[in-house]
């Protein structure tokens, strides 16, 4: 049934489609609008044999996901920024421990200085926590990989982090084919823990595991994860025959089979991108786009096979490693290792800056004349940065970064004016 | 359930981790002597015996009782109870009531009618016992238990010794000795009243006896040369208590003197007020904290108007019963030294409450005896220095009590099976005393004594009703509670309970428990709170 | 005390059992059926109170759910010596997850049950949830989640097992360690050795405050009155909470045998109150029976044996007396004394 909906109602539909038992509900923008839908929806009957939990922060949030899901409940949570990085120990306790919940990350930059905008520092922050990061191009796959999410996730008895862009998505309003109950309940069958608190067959969990076994149980970590490349597609498939549209997998090829330059890039922002491209290949240029739906399981075979043909690489994220460049790119370097191709990094978007068509047209015509260096900062303001280098320069103590940027600011402003 | 690798366990599998190997110390449980059995002259298992009564088990904790001491009933009236000096709970508020309980079984088994169990099978050996008070009866009822034939020769009318002429009624009453006697009879004890050895060995050869126990008691009144114009009215204790068993009560007027300090010279002037004197004064030489008669029994003759003349010494009777009394006083080591004061009491008669001697007349002609103090000498094993023949209670060294008769009469009992079968008998090692510091006193709750019930005064001071009543079978269970168990484990699941590693091991009810050394890490809380102090904690050999 | 009428003249209510009693007035431990919810070969130091804790505590809320009962554990001690792999003690179905987020793991279990129940058409779940700690886990770094699931009131039992210090970490200060306690990050040097005379921080009071249905603290030293407030707490719903005080050795520098003593003695000096409360009113106290003086518990251990060396600090002595005193007042712990105010309700009881 198509829809015009806010991408948080749409997703906030979705998870209602899934037949949640257990909903943790903690707020920060701009993952909010969710958890308020839903909580509407349970309290309104809409979602049955559901208990919606107020919580009183994220690692509680986590924390009861944890009790819950290990309790046999299908459990739902979601977050963004600081709110992710507050209840990171219980992130990663949750993969540890194998619980299939399902979160949604409303992508947001991290402070300080705080910034409630979009980017993917949150996610980023926790690729290496073990759970499934799936990652949302628009509001319809919003949804549908929230409904993919909970079966990858109860198969492979591993949590999935459904990254969407905040704000960009999760407050966008579009057109939303939302799948109808009957159609999800044919495609998301009810919940079968692989292990469960139950007094009829105790078990001990979350044992203390010393160096004798750590290292085969953080193997196996990865073995799952290894598996999941193998079960996203399927899924995905799954997905398609019931819903009829192509919705999440691992990759998603735009425009690649004669490209010389590929960008890469993940989320929304692969919109513009694609709008660019298609601009430039009206001009003739010879370009394409991967998306990365997974960002992890890392899907290295399968950038290898769509990039092998590529001349050079443009990785264009929205996150960034301090003290060393792109965190995606780095992944892909790794994936593309022995093949001789340039690898860009383009930081953009970082705290919700725009990544506008002008700016991508400006750096992948760099590019491919193989002009941009190795790591880019799109629309930096270097009269800004190196006025705050030099002013550092002179002074060890010249206060706080981002007060002194800020007064440049202002001073430019005034100038301009 | 498929269990995640490592992540996931087995519940309880921490079994297979025997956390035993930490241990330094192990605890042990042990039987420690409670202070009541160590002190009791007949050697009861008091705290054994009120194990049973606490559960209301009365035939049991008789039948346990009596494996030491065949007169219950008797002895939970005169004996002096030194268990009750001794016991531990004296420390905590009063002492358990364990004669009162020990009475309180006594007269149920008399009201019940339990007899004795069968004897042994028959040794063929016969054992003749001289004298039928406490030690004889003792000795018999013992020895007949081990398959032995016995028969006791008494020279008096009946049977009880100082128990009968003796003790007054209202202190023991007749039909209680009767019963006690004739269940001990029902054995296939013989009795032969009124049959005195003239000589032992006469005796013994004449009827084949292969041992003999001499327990003949003391019966001669000690004297003392009192100057007096009218010696009719100067009596003895023995006489007088003797003669309330006749059928005529000796004459002893309106003011009766008791002289001496014991408890006879208690008994005596008690039994005076009862038999209507006006005036019972006893006539000490020192002060009441030196008296040999039990505290309580001066305080019960007090309160029966018995009136007390301390630091007093007669020097002579004169006419018309007027008495010279020499005031004492007590030197720096208590001695009493006359003063040369003298004072004057009216006395219809006087009574020497001196002490008594024994009648050794039918060991003449035994050789290779000893004598000392009037009594003769015996050996630990209680036999005399010729074979075959032991003595015990009054006749040997010893406290005169009633108790120690009965230990006597026990111990010779094993020594004269052990020697009628060539053997010796080897007392087992005496174990380590569970003194007050051995216990946890925090988990006994408090519960004051149960007081027995005293007749009036009034019905004291003129009849021979018994003064002392009996405790009620809900006052007795009670009073049986209140036994700390000293020393011996009485299954209050402590250790079971507070073992932080699960390795006490509850055996079931009446088996106790006992530690499961695999998990034992010998941490000691089970000794530390274990209330009655029945395990100990040892080193651990390497 | 008090909690069971028995009039069993020789030990009471006080030891585990007895074998007079019949057998529905026995304690759950003298019970030769009993659960060991915590069974043997766990690693805990000889004589430790929190493994002692715990079994009572698991085990009595065993009996009181028909044995449907989860528990979920923070880090720490208990969580550390009994499930190391490959082995667990426990017999139960039991979680551990992090540090801080035991009682919102239970909320989560809870949570799930009350669904699964509905699912089944019941009108309440059948399986009921324990979650339990140290100090540490609860007073300090587990008190937020504590405290979210106090104000819910979420149908868990939190239970406190109380040793006053970091005891896994190697004994270090929490939020619950007496002043004055040596601690490895509050050592016995300088002019104030020892842990800071602070505010104190009194969970079971902030708990009441919170209102929630059932508050208790409890002692391994009375352990007919612990098992009657787990059994009293798991036949109520929404949050509860038993604060167990717990004595180390390790930690107090205690003799392992004086476990359950030390526990007697905080007691019975006034330093650990023991009461009930309900809906944030005292309703129940348990008198002191035998009055301590607080150095008969400080001497014991060695935690404090810089109070009483070289230069004996009598004066501190006499602040923990003060303290121990006032405990006394404010919960009427002596004779017939009532609680003073500051507790609503105490007075009708």
């Amino acid at each position: 049934m198509l829809k015009q909906c806010e991408g948080s109602h749409a997703v906030a539909e979705a998870v209602a489609l899934a037949r949640p038992e257990v909903i943790c509900a903690y707020p920060i923008s701009p993952q909010t609008h969710i958890v308020e839908g839903l909580g509407e929806m349970v309290k309104a009957g809409e979602i049955q044999d559901c208990e919606y939990i107020n919580v009183e922060s994220e690692f509680a949030a986590m924390s009861v996901a944890i009790g819950s899901s290990a309790t046999g409940a299908r459990t739902y949570t979601a977050t963004a920024s600081q709110g992710l990085l507050f209840m990171v120990e219980a992130v990663y306790n949750a993969s540890g421990l194998g619980l299939p919940i399902v979160m949604t990350v409303a992508n947001r930059a991290l402070g300080a200085p705080i910034n409630i905008w979009n980017d993917h520092s949150d996610s980023m922050s926790q690729r290496d926590c073990g759970w499934i990061q799936l990652f949302a191009e628009n509001n319809q796959e919003a949804a549908d990989l929230h409904i993919q999410a909970f079966k990858i996730a109860e198969e492979l008895s591993l949590p999935v982090m459904v990254c969407m862009d905040g704000f960009i998505l999760t407050h966008a309003y579009e057109r939303v084919d939302m799948p109808t109950q009957e159609q999800v309940d044919a495609f998301l069958p009810p919940y079968v823990p692989r292990q469960v608190l139950d007094p009829r067959d105790p078990v001990s969990i979350g044992a203390m595991v010393g160096p004798e076994a750590y290292t085969e149980v953080r193997y196996l970590a990865h073995a799952k994860q290894m598996q999941a490349l193998e079960l996203i597609p399927k899924v995905s498939r799954e997905f398609k025959e019931i819903f009829g549209r192509d919705s999440g997998g691992l990759v998603r090829p735009y425009l690649l089979e004669d490209a010389d330059t590929v960008v890469i890039a993940l989320g929304s922002v692969l919109g513009t991108i694609k709008d660019t491209i298609d601009e430039m290949r009206a001009d003739g240029i010879s370009i394409g786009v991967l998306g990365i739906n997974s960002f992890r399981p890392f899907p290295v075979s399968a950038i290898r096979r769509a990039l092998s043909h590529a001349k050079r690489i443009v990785v264009l994220e929205k996150s960034f490693a301090v003290g060393i460049g792109g965190i995606v790119a780095t992944d892909v370097r790794m994936a593309m290792d022995g093949l001789d191709q340039r690898i860009y990094t383009v930081v953009a978007g970082l705290g919700g800056r725009n990544i506008t068509r002008a700016s991508l047209h400006r750096v992948l015509r760099m590019a491919m004349h193989d002009q941009l260096e190795g790591l880019h900062f799109m629309d930096l303001e270097w009269n800004i940065v190196n006025r705050e280098l030099d002013r550092e320069r002179q002074t060890r103590r010249s206060g706080p970064i981002a007060e002194n940027i800020l007064r440049d600011l202002g001073q430019t402003k005034s100038n301009v004016g | 359930m498929n269990k995640p690798f490592a992540i996931t366990l087995q519940v309880g599998s921490s079994l297979a981790n025997k956390t035993g190997s930490w241990r330094t110390f192990r605890p042990v449980y042990v039987n420690r002597l409670p202070p009541c059995n160590n002190a009791c002259p007949a050697g009861e298992d008091t705290q054994g015996w009120l194990f049973h009564a606490e559960s209301g088990d009365y035939e049991t904790a008789w039948r346990h009782l009596t494996e030491a001491n065949p007169m219950p009933a008797v002895m939970g009236r005169v004996c002096y109870h030194p268990c009750e000096g001794a016991c531990n709970r004296g420390k905590l508020d009063d002492a358990v009531g364990i004669n009162s309980v020990e009475r309180f079984l006594g007269d149920e088994a008399i009201k019940q009618g339990w007899a004795f169990s069968k004897p042994a099978a028959s040794t063929g050996k016969r054992v003749l016992v001289v004298g039928a008070g406490p030690s004889g009866l003792s000795a018999a009822y013992q020895l007949r238990r081990m398959g032995h034939e016995v028969v006791i020769f008494e020279a008096g009318p009946a049977a009880g010794g100082m128990m009968r002429f003796g003790i007054p009624k209202y202190r023991l009453p007749r039909e209680v000795l009767d019963a006690e006697v004739q269940r001990i009879v029902d054995m296939g004890v013989e009795l032969r009243l009124e049959t005195k050895v003239d000589n032992i060995l006469e005796t013994m050869k004449a009827e084949k006896f292969d041992a003999a126990f001499l327990a003949v008691g003391a019966h001669i009144a000690k004297r003392t040369a009192i100057p007096a114009t009218e010696s009719s009215r100067i009596l003895d204790a023995v006489s007088v208590l003797r003669s309330m068993e006749g059928e005529e009560t000796p004459m002893l007027g309106r003011r009766v003197v008791v002289y001496g300090g014991g408890n006879t010279a208690i008994d005596v002037a008690r039994t005076a007020k009862r038999l209507g004197a006006e005036e019972a004064i006893i006539v000490y030489r020192r002060t009441r904290d030196k008296m040999p008669a039990h505290d309580f029994e001066v305080e019960e003759a007090l309160q029966e108007g018995v009136m007390m003349r301390w630091l007093s010494t007669i020097k002579q009777v004169g006419d018309g019963g007027a008495i010279q009394v020499e005031k004492m006083v007590l030197d720096e080591a208590g001695r009493p030294v006359p003063t040369g004061e003298f004072d004057t009491l009216e006395a219809d008669s006087v009574v020497l409450a001196l002490g008594q001697d024994v009648d050794l007349g039918l060991l003449d002609g035994v050789p290779g005896l000893s004598f000392e103090d009037g009594v003769v000498q015996v050996g630990d094993n209680m036999m005399t220095a010729y074979p075959g023949i032991f003595a015990g209670g009054d006749m040997v060294p010893s406290d005169r009590t009633v108790t120690v008769g009965i230990g006597h009469g026990k111990h010779a009992a094993r020594h004269i099976d052990a020697w009628l079968k060539g053997t010796t008998y080897d007392k087992p090692a005496k174990k380590e005393i569970a003194t007050f510091d051995k216990l946890n006193p925090w988990y006994y709750t408090d519960a004051d004594k149960t007081v027995r019930p005293m007749l009036d005064i009034i019905r004291r001071q003129s009849s021979f009703d018994e003064v002392q009543g009996g405790l009620d079978e809900s006052n007795a269970l009670f009073e049986a509670r209140r036994c700390l168990s000293c020393g011996n484990c009485f299954e209050c699941d402590n250790c079971y309970g507070v073992c932080p590693d699960n390795a006490v091991i509850k055996l079931g009810p009446g088996r106790k428990f006992e530690f499961n050394y695999d998990y034992c890490k010998g941490c000691g809380v089970c000794v530390e709170e274990c209330p009655c102090g029945a395990i100990a904690l040892e080193p651990e050999s390497a | 005390m008090g909690h069971q009428d028995i009039k069993f003249y020789q030990t009471g209510t006080f030891t585990v059992g007895n074998r007079l009693l019949p057998p529905e007035q026995r304690s759950v431990q003298a019970d030769m059926e009993r659960t060991n919810s915590l069974n043997s070969g766990h690693r805990a130091c000889q004589g430790c109170g929190e493994a002692l804790g715990a079994r009572y505590a698991i085990d009595a809320a065993m009996r009181a759910t028909g044995n449907r009962l989860v528990a979920v554990n923070a880090t720490g001690c208990l969580e550390v010596f009994s499930t190391p792999y490959p082995e667990t003690s426990w017999q139960i179905p039991w979680i551990h997850s992090l540090f801080g987020n035991a009682a919102a793991v239970a909320t989560g279990v809870a949570a799930a049950n009350k669904v699964k129940a509905r699912k089944a058409g019941l009108a309440l779940p059948e399986t009921r949830v324990i979650a339990q700690g140290g100090d540490g886990g609860t007073t300090d770094i587990g008190f937020g989640c504590l405290s979210g699931m106090f104000e819910r009131n979420d149908d868990v039992l939190y239970i406190c097992y109380d040793n006053q210090a970091y005891m896994n970490t190697g004994v270090q200060r929490s939020s619950a360690t007496p002043p004055a306690a040596r601690t490895a990050t509050t050592m016995p040097v300088g002019d104030e050795p020892g842990n800071e005379w602070g505010q104190g921080k009194n969970v079971p009071l902030i708990a009441m405050a919170h209102g929630i249905p059932y508050v208790a603290t409890a002692s391994v030293s009375d352990l007919r009155d612990l098992e009657y407030k787990v059994t009293k707490a798991m036949n109520m719903r929404g949050a509860r909470y038993i604060h167990i005080f717990v004595p180390c050795p390790l930690g107090w520098g205690s003799a392992s045998q004086d476990t359950i003593k030390l526990a007697r003695l905080a007691k019975e000096t006034g330093l650990f109150p023991v009461f009930e409360a309900e809906y944030g009113e005292v309703t129940n106290v348990s008198k002191i029976r035998q009055k301590q003086p607080v150095e008969a518990y400080l001497r014991l251990q060695r935690r404090f044996a810089h109070l009483f060396g070289k230069k004996p600090r009598l004066d501190v002595v006499a602040r923990f007396q003060e303290m121990a005193d006032q405990n006394i007042r404010k919960f009427g712990l002596l004779g017939s004394d009532r609680a003073a105010v500051g507790f609503p309700g105490s007075e009708h009881k």
